[in-house]
């Protein structure tokens, strides 16, 4: 179990200032985030596009940004927990929260602040009739173990760089691929491109162009996939449907916490960022109130003014003496 | 509706279509460097605009169903549509196109959405 001052939920840039902001109060944070990397929808999104609005940089790029912020709190040591999802949240005997991800990990804090962005990334499903019902019964939206796939008949779906390094990938173990592509070209890495086009040349995998995924078969497990191209619609006998099209942040389980949700954002008072559940702050763009903006250098500020509510919270009877950091320094902790 | 009506001699007219299939018949002006994407957001129909008009997120998939001859679609614009669903031959990004004298009488269907 893993135990710390204020739990993070979301190492977008928010949540990862906060850090900071957190530290010169000596309050130690640990962050949790589904994705594998840091930076949220700056490292998701848009890592190679300049932004203009962060005051003292007339341009920098998003993915500089998150390097940067990632050295600014490194001497407060904070803790991560990359690539899992935080989807329960209970009370424990002392009265902190105790949260819970999707990987069974255990995390418990006095504080809990929210900095969920848009939602948690999550794989963009196809909307195709009883997608749901296959869901683990043939259909996966990411690769854990290629072994699973071994000998068997795979469709793969997208063109994007995950869609052709698994094709790659995945050549070599499964019976038969299937890419099945929406244009003749692809955007991936021209390395990747290549390869896949050796591969469809060779007859090691079949490449279908100019083609969707439109349907699906099976009885409780996935038998088929029917694929329209320009010329005809045909049933593709699969094992498995491993459609790949990128991430797209989704509310998750934020919303089964009990707090005041509105249109997808979390309600909460302006002095100090708080949610109506005692303990639970929201900052950056998951938070709402008169006014909202959701820009970067406004979490900052969020996340700020949280920190020092979180402060009086965990030390009630502690004062609490403000200081620049032109003053202070950075403490690094032990 | 009137976005800006003091101007309204640079305004043109689009209708976009919602995912129940209503039509929204919209006044827009040209010269405020709008897309159809802001436009549908701007007139509160769900467009989500997740990334502000880049071309980054296909949440403004959108058919475009009257027979304008629009700009075609950058790189950038079909990389994206890559990454959408029911992607037709008249898909383009809401985003990607501009509203300009050239595009009255517009008429475009939102996608469905996941
Ligand atoms: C294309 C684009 C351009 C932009 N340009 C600018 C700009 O120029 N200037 C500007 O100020 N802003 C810009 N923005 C907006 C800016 O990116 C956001 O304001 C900022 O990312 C918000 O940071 P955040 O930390 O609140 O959330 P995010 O960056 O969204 O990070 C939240 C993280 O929380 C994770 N998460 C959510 N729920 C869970 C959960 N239950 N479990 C685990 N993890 C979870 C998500 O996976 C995500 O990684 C732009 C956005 C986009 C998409
Ligand atoms: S608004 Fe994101 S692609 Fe158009």
């Amino acid at each position: 179990m893993i135990k710390t001052d204020i739990l993070i939920i979301g190492a977008g840039p928010v949540g990862l200032f906060t850090v900071f902001e957190a530290g010169l109060l000596k309050l130690k944070c640990h962050l949790i985030d589904v994705l594998p990397q840091v930076g949220g929808q700056l490292s998701e999104i848009y890592p190679k596009k300049p932004i203009y609005d962060i005051p003292g940089y007339p341009s920098v790029l998003a993915g500089d940004l998150v390097d940067n912020l990632m050295e600014q709190i490194a001497p407060f040591k904070p803790g991560f927990t990359l690539g899992e999802k935080a989807s329960e949240i209970t009370k424990n005997a002392e009265g902190n929260f105790q949260l819970t991800t999707d990987k069974g990990t255990t995390i418990v804090a006095p504080v809990i602040a929210i900095a969920g962005g848009l939602g948690c990334f999550t794989p963009r499903k196809p909307p195709i009739e009883s997608i749901d019902k296959y869901e683990d019964n043939g259909i996966d939206y990411m690769v854990r173990d290629p072994e699973k796939y071994r000998d068997k008949e795979i469709l793969i779906a997208g063109g994007g760089d995950s869609a052709l390094d698994w094709t790659i990938e995945l050549a070599d173990v499964a019976k038969k691929i299937t890419l099945v592509h929406r244009r003749n070209s692809f955007r991936g890495a021209l390395d990747s491109v290549d390869k896949v086009m050796a591969l469809a040349q060779s007859g090691k995998i079949d490449l279908v162009t100019e083609a969707q995924a439109i349907g699906l078969k099976g009885d409780d497990k996935l038998t088929h996939v029917t694929v329209k191209t320009k010329e005809a619609t045909n049933d593709l006998s699969v094992d498995y449907f491993i459609p790949l099209f990128g991430l797209t942040p989704k509310l998750g389980p934020i919303a089964e916490w009990g707090l005041n949700i509105t249109k997808g954002s979390i309600e909460v008072d302006t002095t100090d960022y708080s949610t109506n559940v005692d303990g639970i702050y929201a900052i950056g763009d998951i938070n709402s109130y008169p006014g909202k903006l959701k820009l970067i250098l406004c979490g900052f500020h969020e996340g700020t003014l949280m920190v020092q509510s979180a402060f009086k919270r965990i030390y009630p009877d502690q004062k609490l003496s403000f200081k620049y950091t032109t003053v202070s320094g950075v403490n690094a902790f032990e | 509706m009137h976005l800006n009506s003091l101007m309204e001699d640079t305004n043109i007219t689009i209708t976009i279509i919602d995912r129940e299939d209503v039509s929204h018949e919209i006044e827009v002006p040209t010269d405020m460097n709008l897309n159809v994407m802001e436009t549908a957001k701007a007139s509160d129909l769900p467009v989500e605009g997740t990334c502000g008009g880049m071309a980054l997120c296909a949440s403004c998939h959108c058919y475009v169903t009257s027979s304008h001859e629009l700009p075609q679609a950058s790189d950038d614009e079909e990389d994206m549509l890559d990454q959408a669903f029911f992607v037709e031959s008249n898909s383009r990004l809401g985003c990607q196109i501009k509203i300009t004298q050239e595009v009255d009488g517009l008429v475009v269907k939102l996608a469905p959405v996941d």
